[in-house]
């Protein structure tokens, strides 16, 4: 059987690569009589749902380029033109 | 006022006012330092001006441009992660001696549609900025990017497939339990 911790790990590598037909045999059985772990699988894919639909626009709200790095790069594309 | 567009004929003078901030924006997301973000820009917006010429006026502007910021990011990665890190640690207090969870994992109560949470996204950032830096990097490549396994082996210097899914298993633990903290367990 495999324990939570070896469980949340599965989970993980599920999101990266192919399961072997054993560790998804493993993962389903362990899910099914651990709410923790059903817990944590979803909120995983949660997390990398948010992530691919995150916009850097929103996550970096406010962040821009300083005066002074804006001049020196205008500077410095002058001079390729 | 619409001006007509060409899209075959791209005006690099116009870049660093229209997608300075953006590009900005996109490699701080990436790389968190503001100095090195600001290199990149330049670099990128120098590469577009070289290559004008081999614009195809398949994707818009933008697209181009933040796709070589793209490329001068992974090269900026592959130059400085030579040198392995050991800044992070798999042990963590969220399981017991016996593998069984220590903490208790409530459920989330998931907005139906994330997109409108505004005050999510920040969050969300913060939560990244939190990781430390060669678990932050390789999240942010895999979770934003999208990039694979095998890239990503070979543009962080990670020493072996195990190691990058510890690592990435790893820090999704570390967002997780801040998007407990910050964002489901709010007020």
């Amino acid at each position: 059987m495999l324990t939570c911790k070896e469980t949340a790990q599965l989970i993980s590598e599920s999101l990266d690569r192919s399961l072997t037909l054993r560790e998804r045999l493993g993962l389903r059985l362990h899910l099914w009589r651990c709410d923790m772990c059903s817990r944590y699988a979803s909120q995983l894919k949660f997390l990398q749902g948010a992530c691919a639909d995150a916009d850097p626009e929103k996550l970096l709200e406010g962040v821009e380029l300083s005066d002074s790095a804006r001049e020196r790069i205008r500077d410095r594309l002058a001079q390729e033109r | 006022m619409l001006q007509p567009t060409n899209t075959t004929k791209l005006d690099p003078t116009t870049w660093l006012d229209s997608y300075g901030d953006i590009l900005f924006r996109y490699a701080m997301a990436r790389v968190h330092d503001q100095a090195t973000a600001e290199d990149l820009v330049q670099e990128a917006l120098l590469a577009g001006i070289i290559s004008v010429d081999t614009f195809k006026g398949g994707s818009t502007e933008r697209t181009w441009l933040v796709g070589i910021l793209r490329h001068k990011i992974l090269d900026y990665f592959r130059k400085t992660s030579r040198e392995q890190r050991s800044d992070w640690s798999a042990d963590d207090g969220d399981f017991d001696s016996e593998g069984s969870w220590a903490v208790t994992l409530t459920e989330w109560r998931t907005p139906e549609k994330l997109a409108e949470q505004d005050e999510f996204w920040p969050i969300l950032g913060g939560c990244v900025d939190t990781l430390p830096e060669s678990l932050r990097t390789l999240f942010t490549l895999r979770e934003l990017d999208g990039l694979e396994t095998d890239v990503l082996l070979e543009t962080l210097n990670i020493s072996s497939k195990n190691n990058l899914w510890v690592m990435l298993s790893r820090a999704r633990k570390l967002v997780r339990n801040c998007l407990q903290t910050h964002w489901f367990e709010r007020e």
